[in-house]
Protein backbone atom coordinates (compact mmCIF):
# COMPACT_ATOMS: atom_id res chain seq x y z
CA UNK A 1 0.00 0.00 0.00
CA UNK A 2 2.62 2.85 0.89
CA UNK A 3 4.78 1.42 -1.51
CA UNK A 4 2.04 2.50 -4.19
CA UNK A 5 1.03 5.91 -2.64
CA UNK A 6 4.91 6.71 -2.88
CA UNK A 7 5.13 5.22 -6.69
CA UNK A 8 2.00 7.20 -7.46
CA UNK A 9 3.70 10.09 -5.91
CA UNK A 10 6.59 10.02 -7.69
CA UNK A 11 4.96 9.58 -10.95
CA UNK A 12 3.12 12.65 -10.48
CA UNK A 13 6.91 14.44 -9.67
CA UNK A 14 7.86 13.07 -12.85
CA UNK A 15 4.55 14.22 -14.95
CA UNK A 16 4.49 17.38 -13.42
CA UNK A 17 8.51 17.73 -14.03
CA UNK A 18 8.36 16.53 -18.01
CA UNK A 19 5.43 18.96 -18.47
CA UNK A 20 7.12 21.65 -17.61
CA UNK A 21 10.37 20.99 -18.97
CA UNK A 22 9.13 20.20 -22.58
CA UNK A 23 7.25 23.59 -22.49
CA UNK A 24 10.26 25.27 -21.36
CA UNK A 25 12.09 23.66 -24.47
CA UNK A 26 9.73 24.56 -26.84
CA UNK A 27 9.88 28.37 -25.81
CA UNK A 28 13.90 28.01 -25.80
CA UNK A 29 13.85 26.32 -29.26
CA UNK A 30 11.64 29.04 -30.96
CA UNK A 31 13.46 31.75 -29.45
CA UNK A 32 17.32 30.12 -30.72
CA UNK A 33 15.63 29.78 -34.44
CA UNK A 34 16.80 31.93 -36.96
CA UNK A 35 15.18 34.08 -39.10
CA UNK A 36 12.98 37.27 -39.26
CA UNK A 37 9.77 37.62 -41.46
CA UNK A 38 10.51 40.19 -44.53
CA UNK A 39 10.63 43.65 -43.05
CA UNK A 40 10.25 42.91 -39.66
CA UNK A 41 13.29 43.64 -36.76
CA UNK A 42 11.59 41.68 -33.73
CA UNK A 43 8.75 39.15 -33.49
CA UNK A 44 8.71 39.06 -29.67
CA UNK A 45 8.38 42.07 -27.40
CA UNK A 46 7.95 42.88 -23.45
CA UNK A 47 4.27 44.22 -22.54
CA UNK A 48 4.77 48.16 -22.09
CA UNK A 49 2.79 47.36 -18.59
CA UNK A 50 3.12 45.00 -15.68
CA UNK A 51 -0.50 44.53 -14.82
CA UNK A 52 -1.06 42.47 -18.52
CA UNK A 53 -1.57 38.94 -18.80
CA UNK A 54 1.40 37.95 -20.73
CA UNK A 55 5.46 38.18 -19.77
CA UNK A 56 5.83 37.78 -23.39
CA UNK A 57 4.22 38.85 -26.28
CA UNK A 58 4.89 36.56 -29.23
CA UNK A 59 4.10 37.32 -32.74
CA UNK A 60 1.69 34.06 -34.54
CA UNK A 61 5.15 33.50 -36.80
CA UNK A 62 7.11 32.04 -33.89
CA UNK A 63 4.65 29.10 -33.43
CA UNK A 64 4.82 28.31 -37.43
CA UNK A 65 7.08 25.60 -38.92
CA UNK A 66 10.38 26.08 -40.95
CA UNK A 67 8.35 25.81 -44.26
CA UNK A 68 5.81 28.05 -43.64
CA UNK A 69 8.41 30.53 -42.55
CA UNK A 70 10.00 30.76 -45.20
CA UNK A 71 7.07 31.52 -47.25
CA UNK A 72 6.89 34.74 -45.59
CA UNK A 73 10.80 35.89 -45.46
CA UNK A 74 10.44 36.44 -49.19
CA UNK A 75 7.48 38.83 -50.43
CA UNK A 76 7.90 37.44 -53.62
CA UNK A 77 7.09 33.74 -52.66
CA UNK A 78 4.46 35.15 -50.16
CA UNK A 79 1.44 34.62 -51.92
CA UNK A 80 -0.31 37.76 -49.87
CA UNK A 81 1.17 39.70 -52.16
CA UNK A 82 -0.98 38.63 -55.16
CA UNK A 83 -3.90 40.83 -52.89
CA UNK A 84 -1.77 43.57 -51.58
CA UNK A 85 -1.11 44.18 -55.31
CA UNK A 86 -4.56 44.22 -56.32
CA UNK A 87 -5.17 46.75 -53.43
CA UNK A 88 -2.69 48.76 -54.80
CA UNK A 89 -4.47 48.86 -58.43
CA UNK A 90 -7.88 48.80 -56.53
CA UNK A 91 -6.33 52.81 -54.98
CA UNK A 92 -6.74 54.53 -58.19
CA UNK A 93 -9.92 52.45 -59.77
CA UNK A 94 -12.62 54.59 -60.22
CA UNK A 95 -16.14 53.85 -58.60
CA UNK A 96 -19.48 54.95 -57.73
CA UNK A 97 -21.57 58.31 -58.32
CA UNK A 98 -19.33 60.87 -57.46
CA UNK A 99 -16.56 59.09 -60.11
CA UNK A 100 -14.06 59.23 -57.22
CA UNK A 101 -11.53 56.45 -56.55
CA UNK A 102 -9.42 56.43 -52.77
CA UNK A 103 -6.83 58.61 -54.37
CA UNK A 104 -9.00 61.29 -55.07
CA UNK A 105 -8.81 62.20 -51.46
CA UNK A 106 -5.91 60.48 -50.33
CA UNK A 107 -3.61 61.05 -53.14
CA UNK A 108 -0.05 59.00 -52.37
CA UNK A 109 -1.01 56.35 -50.25
CA UNK A 110 2.67 55.85 -49.12
CA UNK A 111 2.58 59.09 -47.23
CA UNK A 112 -1.49 59.45 -46.24
CA UNK A 113 -1.70 55.74 -45.62
CA UNK A 114 1.36 55.07 -43.41
CA UNK A 115 1.11 54.29 -39.61
CA UNK A 116 -2.81 54.07 -40.56
CA UNK A 117 -3.13 50.11 -40.20
CA UNK A 118 -1.20 50.08 -37.07
CA UNK A 119 -3.48 52.27 -35.29
CA UNK A 120 -6.96 50.57 -36.17
CA UNK A 121 -9.66 49.93 -34.57
CA UNK A 122 -9.91 53.73 -34.29
CA UNK A 123 -12.42 56.11 -32.55
CA UNK A 124 -14.90 57.82 -35.15
CA UNK A 125 -15.65 61.17 -33.71
CA UNK A 126 -18.94 61.69 -35.63
CA UNK A 127 -20.24 58.03 -35.76
CA UNK A 128 -19.36 57.64 -31.68
CA UNK A 129 -18.17 54.64 -31.86
CA UNK A 130 -14.66 52.85 -33.50
CA UNK A 131 -14.04 51.54 -36.73
CA UNK A 132 -11.93 48.84 -37.81
CA UNK A 133 -10.23 49.34 -41.10
CA UNK A 134 -12.89 47.66 -43.42
CA UNK A 135 -15.66 49.83 -41.31
CA UNK A 136 -13.72 52.70 -42.46
CA UNK A 137 -13.06 51.64 -46.06
CA UNK A 138 -16.85 51.13 -46.29
CA UNK A 139 -17.29 54.50 -44.81
CA UNK A 140 -15.33 55.82 -47.11
CA UNK A 141 -17.10 54.27 -50.05
CA UNK A 142 -20.39 55.18 -48.92
CA UNK A 143 -19.80 58.81 -47.97
CA UNK A 144 -16.91 59.82 -49.59
CA UNK A 145 -17.49 57.97 -53.20
CA UNK A 146 -21.74 57.15 -52.92
CA UNK A 147 -20.42 53.93 -54.09
CA UNK A 148 -21.36 50.40 -52.90
CA UNK A 149 -19.91 48.80 -49.96
CA UNK A 150 -18.04 45.75 -50.22
CA UNK A 151 -18.58 42.67 -48.36
CA UNK A 152 -16.40 41.96 -45.48
CA UNK A 153 -15.07 38.75 -46.95
CA UNK A 154 -14.52 39.86 -50.90
CA UNK A 155 -11.53 40.06 -52.44
CA UNK A 156 -11.74 43.81 -52.88
CA UNK A 157 -12.12 44.27 -48.75
CA UNK A 158 -8.99 41.89 -48.39
CA UNK A 159 -6.93 43.17 -51.15
CA UNK A 160 -7.51 47.04 -49.94
CA UNK A 161 -7.05 46.30 -45.84
CA UNK A 162 -4.08 44.33 -46.78
CA UNK A 163 -2.58 46.89 -48.49
CA UNK A 164 -3.29 49.80 -46.52
CA UNK A 165 -1.87 47.59 -43.84
CA UNK A 166 0.99 46.31 -45.62
CA UNK A 167 1.92 50.23 -45.91
CA UNK A 168 2.67 49.84 -41.98
CA UNK A 169 4.59 46.85 -41.97
CA UNK A 170 7.50 47.19 -39.45
CA UNK A 171 5.72 49.28 -37.28
CA UNK A 172 4.25 48.47 -34.08
CA UNK A 173 0.60 48.06 -33.16
CA UNK A 174 -0.83 50.87 -31.28
CA UNK A 175 -4.19 51.16 -30.81
CA UNK A 176 -6.28 53.69 -28.53
CA UNK A 177 -7.03 52.10 -25.39
CA UNK A 178 -8.00 54.80 -23.08
CA UNK A 179 -11.00 57.87 -23.41
CA UNK A 180 -13.58 56.84 -25.38
CA UNK A 181 -12.35 53.34 -26.31
CA UNK A 182 -11.87 52.03 -22.67
CA UNK A 183 -15.50 50.51 -22.58
CA UNK A 184 -14.92 48.54 -25.84
CA UNK A 185 -11.91 47.18 -24.35
CA UNK A 186 -13.71 46.22 -21.38
CA UNK A 187 -16.10 44.39 -23.59
CA UNK A 188 -13.53 42.70 -25.44
CA UNK A 189 -11.40 42.01 -22.34
CA UNK A 190 -14.96 40.49 -21.06
CA UNK A 191 -15.52 38.16 -24.64
CA UNK A 192 -12.25 37.08 -24.19
CA UNK A 193 -12.40 35.30 -21.45
CA UNK A 194 -15.93 34.46 -20.98
CA UNK A 195 -16.34 30.86 -21.29
CA UNK A 196 -19.24 30.23 -24.44
CA UNK A 197 -19.94 27.14 -26.32
CA UNK A 198 -20.58 23.14 -25.97
CA UNK A 199 -17.16 22.79 -24.95
CA UNK A 200 -17.22 25.66 -22.79
CA UNK A 201 -13.90 27.22 -23.20
CA UNK A 202 -13.02 31.05 -23.89
CA UNK A 203 -10.34 32.34 -26.36
CA UNK A 204 -7.85 32.53 -22.99
CA UNK A 205 -7.73 28.78 -22.19
CA UNK A 206 -5.84 28.22 -25.67
CA UNK A 207 -4.33 31.56 -26.91
CA UNK A 208 -3.10 32.27 -22.97
CA UNK A 209 -3.38 29.50 -20.54
CA UNK A 210 -1.87 26.92 -23.34
CA UNK A 211 0.01 29.08 -25.95
CA UNK A 212 3.06 26.93 -27.52
CA UNK A 213 1.39 23.68 -27.08
CA UNK A 214 -0.11 21.34 -29.26
CA UNK A 215 -3.48 21.59 -30.62
CA UNK A 216 -3.99 18.54 -32.93
CA UNK A 217 -0.97 19.04 -35.46
CA UNK A 218 -0.57 22.24 -34.77
CA UNK A 219 0.89 24.47 -32.15
CA UNK A 220 -1.17 27.06 -30.61
CA UNK A 221 -0.08 30.89 -30.71
CA UNK A 222 -1.24 33.77 -28.72
CA UNK A 223 -3.90 35.03 -30.35
CA UNK A 224 -2.16 38.04 -31.86
CA UNK A 225 -3.27 39.97 -34.65
CA UNK A 226 -0.58 41.89 -36.31
CA UNK A 227 -0.24 39.72 -39.23
CA UNK A 228 -4.11 40.46 -40.32
CA UNK A 229 -5.43 39.54 -42.83
CA UNK A 230 -3.16 36.99 -43.10
CA UNK A 231 -2.66 34.43 -45.81
CA UNK A 232 -3.52 31.18 -44.50
CA UNK A 233 -2.29 27.79 -46.41
CA UNK A 234 -5.80 26.03 -45.20
CA UNK A 235 -7.87 28.76 -46.36
CA UNK A 236 -5.39 28.88 -49.72
CA UNK A 237 -6.25 32.38 -49.62
CA UNK A 238 -6.25 35.75 -47.67
CA UNK A 239 -8.61 36.36 -44.82
CA UNK A 240 -9.78 38.95 -42.32
CA UNK A 241 -9.35 38.44 -38.32
CA UNK A 242 -12.86 38.34 -37.88
CA UNK A 243 -12.88 35.50 -40.49
CA UNK A 244 -10.60 33.72 -37.74
CA UNK A 245 -12.47 34.83 -34.97
CA UNK A 246 -15.31 32.67 -36.63
CA UNK A 247 -13.47 29.60 -36.97
CA UNK A 248 -12.34 29.89 -33.13
CA UNK A 249 -15.46 30.12 -32.10
CA UNK A 250 -16.50 26.84 -34.62
CA UNK A 251 -14.25 24.99 -33.18
CA UNK A 252 -15.25 25.12 -29.66
CA UNK A 253 -18.48 24.63 -31.02
CA UNK A 254 -20.57 28.09 -30.13
CA UNK A 255 -22.24 30.18 -32.38
CA UNK A 256 -20.04 32.93 -33.71
CA UNK A 257 -21.01 36.28 -34.26
CA UNK A 258 -21.15 38.18 -37.55
CA UNK A 259 -18.37 39.40 -39.48
CA UNK A 260 -18.24 43.11 -38.24
CA UNK A 261 -20.62 42.58 -35.65
CA UNK A 262 -19.80 44.97 -32.05
CA UNK A 263 -18.56 41.67 -30.31
CA UNK A 264 -15.68 41.27 -32.94
CA UNK A 265 -15.14 45.03 -32.96
CA UNK A 266 -14.61 44.71 -29.65
CA UNK A 267 -12.61 41.78 -29.36
CA UNK A 268 -10.66 43.71 -32.01
CA UNK A 269 -9.94 46.30 -30.10
CA UNK A 270 -8.90 44.32 -27.06
CA UNK A 271 -6.00 41.88 -29.01
CA UNK A 272 -4.75 44.52 -30.58
CA UNK A 273 -4.44 46.31 -27.18
CA UNK A 274 -2.97 42.99 -25.91
CA UNK A 275 -0.20 43.04 -28.69
CA UNK A 276 0.70 46.60 -28.62
CA UNK A 277 4.07 46.60 -29.26
CA UNK A 278 4.22 43.73 -31.50
CA UNK A 279 5.27 44.71 -35.22
CA UNK A 280 2.73 44.86 -38.14
CA UNK A 281 3.28 41.80 -40.46
CA UNK A 282 0.65 41.84 -43.22
CA UNK A 283 0.58 39.90 -45.38
CA UNK A 284 1.64 37.60 -42.91
CA UNK A 285 1.34 33.57 -44.06
CA UNK A 286 0.16 30.79 -41.39
CA UNK A 287 -1.14 27.22 -41.86
CA UNK B 1 -9.80 36.57 -56.82
CA UNK B 2 -11.79 37.41 -59.83
CA UNK B 3 -8.64 37.79 -62.61
CA UNK B 4 -6.00 35.80 -62.29
CA UNK B 5 -2.61 37.57 -61.95
CA UNK B 6 0.90 36.08 -62.83
CA UNK B 7 3.83 37.14 -60.51
CA UNK B 8 7.56 36.36 -62.58
CA UNK B 9 10.98 37.51 -60.95
CA UNK B 10 13.74 36.86 -63.60
CA UNK B 11 17.02 38.55 -63.24
CA UNK B 12 17.30 41.75 -65.76
CA UNK B 13 21.33 40.75 -65.77
CA UNK B 14 23.32 38.01 -66.11
CA UNK B 15 27.06 37.00 -66.91
CA UNK B 16 27.78 34.03 -69.28
CA UNK B 17 27.35 30.86 -68.02
CA UNK B 18 25.85 31.97 -64.92
CA UNK B 19 22.74 29.84 -63.49
CA UNK B 20 19.55 32.37 -63.30
CA UNK B 21 16.88 31.12 -60.60
CA UNK B 22 13.37 32.35 -62.57
CA UNK B 23 10.43 32.30 -59.74
CA UNK B 24 6.95 32.49 -61.22
CA UNK B 25 3.48 33.10 -59.57
CA UNK B 26 -0.42 33.34 -60.25
CA UNK B 27 -3.43 33.66 -58.67
CA UNK B 28 -5.61 31.06 -59.18
CA UNK B 29 -8.56 28.76 -57.60
CA UNK B 30 -7.87 25.99 -59.05
CA UNK B 31 -10.81 24.42 -58.54
CA UNK B 32 -10.58 20.48 -58.34
CA UNK B 33 -13.82 19.67 -59.73
CA UNK B 34 -14.62 17.11 -56.88
CA UNK B 35 -16.43 19.60 -54.56
CA UNK B 36 -19.86 19.71 -54.28
CA UNK B 37 -22.19 23.15 -53.79
CA UNK B 38 -23.30 23.02 -50.50
CA UNK B 39 -26.71 24.30 -51.63
CA UNK B 40 -27.64 22.57 -54.01
CA UNK B 41 -25.46 19.29 -54.10
CA UNK B 42 -24.49 20.23 -57.73
CA UNK B 43 -20.51 19.25 -58.52
CA UNK B 44 -18.39 22.76 -59.03
CA UNK B 45 -16.77 22.32 -62.71
CA UNK B 46 -12.85 21.75 -62.28
CA UNK B 47 -11.26 24.55 -63.54
CA UNK B 48 -7.62 24.81 -62.67
CA UNK B 49 -4.29 25.45 -64.77
CA UNK B 50 -3.42 22.85 -66.79
CA UNK B 51 -0.23 23.82 -68.01
CA UNK B 52 2.77 25.82 -67.72
CA UNK B 53 5.23 26.63 -70.10
CA UNK B 54 8.68 28.89 -69.84
CA UNK B 55 9.94 30.10 -73.19
CA UNK B 56 12.91 30.91 -74.02
CA UNK B 57 13.49 33.12 -77.46
CA UNK B 58 10.80 30.63 -78.28
CA UNK B 59 12.58 27.03 -77.16
CA UNK B 60 11.08 25.67 -74.45
CA UNK B 61 13.03 25.59 -71.37
CA UNK B 62 10.46 24.29 -68.96
CA UNK B 63 7.41 22.97 -68.62
CA UNK B 64 4.54 21.27 -66.08
CA UNK B 65 1.56 19.74 -66.51
CA UNK B 66 -0.86 20.42 -63.68
CA UNK B 67 -3.85 17.83 -61.70
CA UNK B 68 -5.91 18.79 -59.53
CA UNK B 69 -4.42 18.10 -56.10
CA UNK B 70 -2.59 21.08 -56.81
CA UNK B 71 -2.82 23.83 -54.65
CA UNK B 72 -4.71 27.12 -55.24
CA UNK B 73 -2.20 30.25 -56.50
CA UNK B 74 0.95 27.71 -58.20
CA UNK B 75 4.38 28.58 -57.40
CA UNK B 76 7.51 27.53 -59.94
CA UNK B 77 11.08 28.10 -59.71
CA UNK B 78 13.29 26.44 -61.77
CA UNK B 79 16.82 27.43 -63.18
CA UNK B 80 18.59 28.37 -66.37
CA UNK B 81 22.07 28.56 -67.79
CA UNK B 82 22.22 32.11 -68.98
CA UNK B 83 24.00 31.40 -72.36
CA UNK B 84 22.90 34.54 -74.79
CA UNK B 85 20.66 37.90 -74.10
CA UNK B 86 17.11 36.98 -75.08
CA UNK B 87 12.91 37.51 -73.98
CA UNK B 88 11.03 35.04 -71.49
CA UNK B 89 7.87 34.17 -71.57
CA UNK B 90 5.84 32.57 -69.46
CA UNK B 91 2.53 31.02 -70.33
CA UNK B 92 0.03 29.41 -68.31
CA UNK B 93 -3.16 27.63 -69.55
CA UNK B 94 -6.53 27.19 -67.71
CA UNK B 95 -9.66 24.71 -68.16
CA UNK B 96 -11.85 26.84 -69.81
CA UNK B 97 -9.11 28.14 -72.26
CA UNK B 98 -8.24 31.44 -71.04
CA UNK B 99 -4.38 32.12 -71.55
CA UNK B 100 -1.90 34.10 -68.58
CA UNK B 101 1.18 35.21 -70.50
CA UNK B 102 3.71 37.19 -69.07
CA UNK B 103 7.56 38.65 -70.75
CA UNK B 104 10.62 39.26 -69.49
CA UNK B 105 13.77 40.46 -70.78
CA UNK B 106 17.43 38.83 -70.12
CA UNK B 107 20.63 40.76 -71.10
CA UNK B 108 24.22 38.47 -71.08
CA UNK B 109 27.41 40.17 -70.69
Amino acid sequence: MKATAKTKALCALFAGVMLSATSVTYMQTVKAEEGLPSGISKVMVKPATDDGPLDEIFSGWHFRSKETKNLQKDDFENPGYLWVEQGEELWSAVDGAKDKSCKSCHDDPAKSMKGVGANMPKWDAKLKRPLTLEQRINTCRTKGMEAKEWKWESSQMLSMTAFIRNLSRGMPMNVQADGPMKPWVEKGKNIYYTRVGQLNMSCSNCHEDNYGKYIRADHLSQGQSNGFPTYRLKWQKLGSLHRRFKGCMKNIRSTPYKVGSDEFVALEIYLAQRGKGLQIETPAVRN
Amino acid sequence: MAKSKPRVKAPKKASKGDIVTIKTLISHIMETGLRKNKKTGKIIPRQIINKFQAKFEGTEIFSVDLDPAISANPFFQFSMKAEKSGEFEFIWTDDNGDVYSKKSKLTVS
